[in-house]
C-alpha cells in the first residue's frame, strides 16, 4: 500500500499526515507537490488539511485548478482510493469528487478540540466493527459545517456514504454535540463508489500516545487494508 | 565626511521641502536629536532621511529609555557545567536569541507587543503581531514550532473591551492557525487599567540544528541584496513611529499606521526562505522587515555586517503606483524579508522563489565603507552611515519617582474588613472561579488550532503547555508558560517582577520541566512620566535579580511604552516567557488529579497574605495591600522539591498556588477529564491568620501535589529533607464533591464539583456568546 501526501502551497498537515502513514502504520509514503503531474503509483492519495490557497476566497475552491488534481480525478476514475482530511475534504467536495459543500461554522468562529464521532455502517471497508463504535478524534476547523440538499443526504443515507457524526459526550448525535451546525451531524463521508473518502476530524492527530486519542490509527488502517486496496482496483 | 554636501531633488517633488521644527516634532524627534542628525550627516537631512532616523531612533526601534535598563539582564548562563542551555545566540544580537537543547540541537524564540495597533484595529493588530514574531524565528534559521501569547484587556463588562477580545482573538487565530504553527498557550488578565490599552504580546518558538543558524549581516562587498516576499504598499506607514506615542481620541485616525496581514503569503516565505536556507552557502545574511520595514532591515545588516548597503527603490517590488522614497522606506507592509545572497547564485534563490510563487527581487548589494544608500531612478534620495541609524541613537536616563499612592497601599492591612464565615464561603469560590481571569479560557484556545504539527502534549489550560519537538531521528519535550500579575506590579513593580519569574519558573516545576531560557515583553505607560519609569525601573530590577538567582538567561524581547488610557498608565506589566527542558517523558505532569485515593499536600505553608488578590479586588473592591513577599530561596527550594517528588514517580498531578489561591487551584485541580472531588481538612491554622487570606490569599512560593496513593510520606519526608514547608490537606475523593473543613474557625463548606466546572468553564463564553450563534458544544 503505497502512500501518496499531496501538498498545496498551504498544507500545513502535509508532514503530520506524512509521519502517522511513515511512522505511525509503518506504510511507504511520500509528499508530493501540487505543481507536478504525476502520483507515482500510489494506492492511496491523501489531500491533507491547512490552508491550500490561503482560502480567502471559498475553501479549496483555488487548489482543484492545481496541476496535480488531474492525475488526482484520473486515479479517483480508474478506482483508486482518495483521503481528505480537513482542507482535503473542501477540496474535495470543490473539485466534485465528494458531495455537498463545506460553510462557515455556526458560530462563525475556527473551533479547536476533541470531538466525539459515533461511526456509521458505511460498508464492508467502513464500518463499527472494522473502525470502532465511537471515536474521539481532534478536529480544528473555521469552516467544517456540512451541507447539502435534502436529495443529495437521503442518496448519502441509502448508500450508506455517511462515515461518521459528531457525537456528544454519551455517544449521541445531538445538537450539543454538533461543533460546527453540520446537517445531521456529518462529519465525514464516502462517494458513491466507494473509493473518495473525506473527513473534517484529523486522524493524523491521534496516532500517538502524546495524542488526545489513538482512535486515528483505526480509521487509517481501515483505508489502508489491503483489502480495501485490492476492492479499489 | 565622505558625504555630498547636499543631496539631488527627490524625483517627487512633494518631498522637496524645507525641514521645519513643526516637521521635526510631527516625526517624534526632540530638537537635540535633530542636531545630533544634522551633525552625523554634515548637513540637514531631507525628507526620506528625517523619516529614516525618525523610525530608527523611536522607541520601538532604539529602546532610546529602557536600554541602560535592559544591559542588567544576564544574557549567558552563569553555569556552563549544565548538559544543556547554553545561550548560542544573545539577546540583542539578532532577531531572536538561541539556546542549545543538546545533542546539536537549538531553539530560538522571543516574544514581542503589537499592544498599539491591536488598540486600534484588534483583528489585524494582533494577526500581524503574530505574523511578526514568526518572521523573528524563521530568519534565525529555525522552523516555527509553537505559539503562546499574553493578553490584557479591561473590564469584560464593557462592550467595547468585547470588541476588541473578539478581535484580537479572532486575529491571532486567524494567523497562526492558517500558517500552521499551534498556539499551545498563554495568559489573559482582565484589569481596569488596561481598559481601551489591550496588551497583546506574541511570542513564537523555533527549532534548529547548531549549524543552520543564520545571521542578520550584510557582509562580502558585491553580494547581491534580494527582496523577497510581498510587494510593498503604503500599509503601515511609521507604524514604530505610532507604537511609541501615547494613544488617544485621535488614534482611530492612525488606522493607516496598522498593517495588514495575510498569513498565506508568510506560509509561502517561511517554506521558500527555509528551503533556500537549507542551500549550503547560499545565504550570507537575512533579515525580516518588521517594525520600519525595509529602513531597519537595510541599515540593520549593514550595521551589523559593518559594510555598507546600496539599493534602488525602483527594483523593489510595489503594489501601489507612485510611492515616493519616504513611503517605500517607511512602509510596514507585512511578509517581506531581506536577504543577502552568494555572489553568482543569484539563480539559486530565484528558482526557489518561483517554485513558492513569490517575488525574489535584486534590489541593491553590499559596498564597500559604511553608508546607507537609497536610491530611486538612478537618484540618492538617502545617504547615511548606517551604524548612526542602529548604534548612535540617543539614550536617555529618565528620572523616576515612587508613585504616590505606593505609601498607602503598602500600610494598608485588612483588619476593617470581615474575614469569611461558612455561608460567605459557599458563595465566594463559584464567583471566584466564574471572575473572567480565573474562570476557564476555553472560548479562547478553542478558536487557536493548539494540535497542529501533531506535537502538543499538553494542551492549553494547564500550568505550562508542553510539545514535543521532532528533531530528526530524535525527540525532545519543551514546557512554557507565560506570566505576569499586573496587578503586584502595581502595587510592588521590583516584587512584581520578581514574581513574574518565580511563577513562571514554578509552572514549569509543576509540569516536570527544567527552566531553559526567558524572553521578556515590557509593557509599561509613558516613560517621560517619572512614575510610571519607577515601575519599569523597578519591575527590571526585580527580574534581573530574579534572572540571576535562578541562573536563567534573557534571550531577547522587547519594550513596549506609551501604553495609556484616559486614566493614565496601565499597570506595570513585564510578562514573562519561560522555556523549559523536560529530561523524560515520564516526568510530564498535568495539574488534573487522576483518581480517588491520591493525597493533597500544599508545599509552602499558609502565609496568609491578601494584598493584592483577586479575592480582595473582587469582593472588596480593593486594589491594595502590600504585594505577595518573595523569597528566592525558597521558591528555588520549592522548585526543587516539585522536580525531585515528580522524579521519584510520587506525583500525579501538581498545580502552582497563583491567583485565587488555595481553594481555586483546588478546584483547578479537578477539572481535568475524570470526575472527581476532594476533602479537605485544614488544621493548625496560625491563630492570627485569617480564613479569607488562608483560602485565596496569593501568597507565592506555594504548590500543590496530588500524590500516588501511599506516596504522601515520601513526599512530605523529601520535603523535610529540602525544607520546604509540607502538609497533607486532604484527599482526592470518588463523589465529585469539594468539602473543605476547618475545624479549628467551625467553618466549613462543601460544592458539586460538575456545578464549579460549569461556572469556571463557561463563564466567559456566556459573556461572548452572540445571540444567534450560540452552541454548546462538548470536549
Amino acid at each position: 500500500m503505497k502512500i501518496a501526501v499531496l501538498q498545496f502551497p498551504g498544507s500545513n498537515c502535509d508532514q503530520d499526515a506524512f509521519h502517522a502513514f511513515a511512522d505511525a502504520l509503518g506504510l511507504p509514503a511520500e509528499i508530493v507537490w501540487h505543481k507536478t503531474t504525476s502520483l507515482g503509483g500510489a494506492d492511496l492519495v491523501v489531500v491533507p488539511g491547512g490552508f491550500s490557497f490561503g482560502d480567502y476566497l471559498r475553501c479549496g475552491a483555488i487548489a482543484r485548478f492545481s496541476p496535480v488534481m488531474e492525475a488526482l480525478r484520473e486515479h479517483a476514475a480508474n478506482g483508486g482510493r482518495v483521503l481528505g482530511i480537513c482542507n482535503g475534504f473542501q477540496i474535495l467536495c470543490e473539485a466534485g469528487l465528494l458531495p455537498g459543500a463545506l460553510v462557515r461554522n455556526r458560530t462563525l468562529e475556527f473551533r479547536c478540540l476533541t470531538s466525539n464521532l459515533v461511526v456509521e455502517d458505511a460498508g464492508p471497508d467502513w464500518n463499527p466493527q472494522t473502525v470502532g463504535q465511537r471515536l474521539r478524534l481532534p478536529i480544528a476547523h473555521g469552516e467544517g459545517n456540512y451541507r447539502i440538499d435534502d436529495k443529495g443526504l437521503a442518496k448519502l443515507k441509502a448508500n450508506q456514504q455517511i462515515l461518521f457524526r459528531y457525537a456528544d459526550a454519551e455517544g449521541n448525535p445531538t445538537p450539543q454535540g454538533n461543533p460546527n451546525g453540520s446537517v445531521d451531524n456529518i462529519a465525514g463521508i464516502r462517494n458513491e463508489a466507494g473509493n473518495v473518502f473525506g473527513m473534517m476530524p484529523h486522524p493524523e492527530r491521534a496516532v500517538e500516545r502524546i495524542h488526545p486519542s489513538l482512535d486515528g490509527l483505526a480509521v487509517l488502517r481501515a483505508l489502508t487494508t489491503p483489502a480495501a486496496a485490492g476492492a479499489s482496483s | 565626511m565622505t558625504a555630498p554636501a547636499n543631496l539631488p531633488p527627490n524625483p517627487d517633488p512633494v518631498l522637496n521641502v524645507e525641514i521645519t521644527p513643526d516637521l521635526i516634532t510631527r516625526h517624534g524627534l526632540l530638537p537635540g536629536e535633530y542636531e545630533k542628525i544634522k551633525t552625523i550627516l554634515g548637513r540637514e537631512p531631507n525628507l526620506t532621511e528625517l523619516g529614516i532616523f525618525s523610525v530608527m531612533w523611536s522607541e520601538h526601534c532604539s529602546y532610546k529609555n529602557s536600554r541602560p535598563l535592559l544591559k542588567t539582564f544576564p544574557v549567558e548562563k552563569a553555569d556552563t557545567s549544565a548538559p544543556y542551555g547554553r545561550v548560542l545566540v544573545k539577546a540583542g544580537e539578532e532577531n531572536a536569541g538561541i539556546i542549545d537543547i543538546g545533542d546539536g540541537w537549538a531553539i530560538s524564540f522571543k516574544i514581542e507587543s503589537h499592544n498599539h495597533p491591536s488598540a486600534v484595529e484588534p483583528f489585524e493588530g494582533a494577526a500581524t503581531g503574530v505574523g511578526g514574531i514568526i518572521r523573528d524565528i524563521f530568519t534565525m534559521g529555525a522552523r516555527p514550532v509553537l505559539l503562546t501569547n499574553s493578553l490584557r484587556f479591561g473590564r469584560l463588562e464593557s462592550e467595547t473591551v468585547k470588541r476588541l477580545f473578539r478581535g484580537v482573538v479572532a486575529g491571532i487565530s486567524h494567523y497562526g492557525n492558517c500558517i500552521g504553527v499551534p498556539t499551545v498557550g498563554g495568559d489573559v488578565y482582565f484589569d481596569e487599567s488596561y481598559d481601551g490599552n489591550p496588551l497583546v504580546n506574541a511570542l513564537c518558538l523555533g527549532t534548529l540544528r547548531h549549524d543552520q543558524i543564520k545571521r542578520g549581516a550584510a557582509t562580502g562587498v558585491g553580494n547581491p541584496v534580494f527582496y523577497v516576499g510581498a510587494p510593498t504598499g503604503r500599509d503601515g506607514l511609521g507604524g514604530a513611529s505610532f507604537a511609541s506615542r501615547e494613544l488617544s481620541e485621535e488614534s482611530q485616525a492612525d488606522r493607516p499606521a496598522v498593517q495588514k496581514g495575510d498569513p498565506f503569503m508568510e506560509k509561502l516565505l517561511l517554506e521558500a526562505c527555509l528551503e533556500m536556507m537549507a542551500v549550503p552557502g547560499l545565504v550570507v545574511g537575512i533579515q525580516d522587515m518588521g517594525a520600519a520595514g525595509l529602513t531597519c532591515s537595510t541599515c540593520e545588516t549593514a550595521s551589523r555586517g559593518f559594510a555598507g548597503i546600496e539599493i534602488e527603490l525602483d527594483a523593489v517590488p510595489q503594489r501601489e503606483t507612485g510611492m515616493n522614497s519616504y513611503e517605500i522606506m517607511l512602509s510596514e507592509s507585512q511578509e517581506r524579508m531581506l536577504v543577502i545572497v552568494k555572489r553568482g547564485r543569484e539563480r539559486e534563490i530565484e528558482e526557489i522563489f518561483e517554485k513558492w510563487d513569490l517575488h525574489a527581487s535584486r534590489v541593491g548589494e553590499v559596498t564597500e565603507g559604511d553608508r546607507m544608500v537609497v536610491k530611486q531612478g538612478g537618484v540618492t534620495v538617502a545617504d547615511i552611515p548606517a551604524r548612526s541609524l542602529t548604534e548612535d541613537g540617543p539614550l536617555y536616563h529618565r528620572e523616576a519617582k515612587e508613585p504616590a499612592y505606593l505609601a498607602e497601599t503598602r500600610a494598608w492591612t485588612p483588619d476593617e474588613l470581615p474575614d469569611l464565615n461558612s455561608l460567605m464561603l459557599q458563595d465566594a469560590l463559584p464567583q471566584m472561579l466564574a471572575h473572567p481571569t480565573i474562570a476557564s479560557k476555553r472560548w479562547v484556545y478553542r478558536q487557536y488550532d493548539h494540535m497542529v504539527q501533531a506535537g502538543t502534549v499538553v494542551e492549553p489550560g494547564s500550568d505550562a503547555a508542553v510539545v514535543r519537538l521532532r528533531l530528526g531521528d530524535k525527540e525532545k519535550f519543551v514546557a512554557i508558560t507565560n506570566d505576569c500579575n499586573g496587578r503586584y506590579c502595581y502595587l510592588d513593580p521590583h516584587r512584581g517582577g520578581q514574581i513574574a519569574m518565580a511563577e513562571a519558573l514554578r509552572n514549569l516545576a509543576c509540569s516536570g520541566a527544567v527552566p531553559l531560557a526567558m524572553t521578556d515583553n515590557l509593557n509599561f505607560g509613558n516613560p517621560y512620566k517619572p512614575e510610571v519609569f519607577y515601575g519599569l525601573r523597578e519591575s527590571v530590577r526585580g527580574l534581573a535579580e530574579a534572572c540571576r538567582f535562578f541562573d536563567v538567561p534573557v534571550v531577547g524581547g522587547n519594550v513596549s511604552l506609551y501604553n495609556e488610557n484616559q486614566n493614565g498608565a496601565i499597570d506595570p506589566t513585564p510578562v514573562v516567557s519561560v522555556v523549559g527542558l523536560i529530561e523524560e517523558e515520564a516526568h510530564i505532569t498535568r495539574q488534573y488529579c487522576r483518581e480517588p485515593g491520591e493525597s493533597l499536600i500544599l508545599l509552602g505553608g499558609y502565609p496568609g497574605e491578601l494584598g493584592g488578590s483577586i479575592y480582595l479586588m473582587f469582593f472588596h473592591g480593593l486594589k491594595t495591600g502590600a504585594a505577595p513577599a518573595v523569597d528566592l530561596a525558597g521558591e528555588k527550594a520549592l522548585h526543587d522539591t516539585i522536580r525531585a517528588a515528580i522524579r521519584a514517580g510520587h506525583v500525579r498531578a501538581a498545580h502552582d498556588l497563583s491567583e485565587g489561591g488555595l481553594l481555586t487551584a483546588v478546584s483547578e485541580m479537578l477539572f481535568g477529564k475524570t470526575p472527581l472531588g476532594a476533602k479537605l481538612d485544614l488544621d493548625e491554622i496560625p491563630e492570627e491568620a485569617r480564613l479569607d487570606a488562608l483560602l485565596f490569599g496569593e501568597s507565592q512560593g506555594r504548590a500543590l501535589l496530588s500524590v500516588a496513593p501511599g506516596a504522601a510520606d515520601a513526599v512530605l519526608a523529601l520535603a523535610k529533607e529540602t525544607g520546604v514547608p509540607a502538609r497533607l490537606i486532604g484527599e482526592v475523593t470518588k463523589d465529585a464533591e469539594l468539602a473543605v473543613h476547618c475545624p479549628e474557625r467551625e467553618t466549613a463548606a462543601f460544592w458539586r464539583v460538575a456545578k464549579l466546572r460549569h461556572q469556571w468553564e463557561t463563564s466567559i463564553e456566556s459573556r461572548m456568546t452572540r445571540p444567534g450563534l450560540d452552541d454548546d458544544e462538548t470536549d
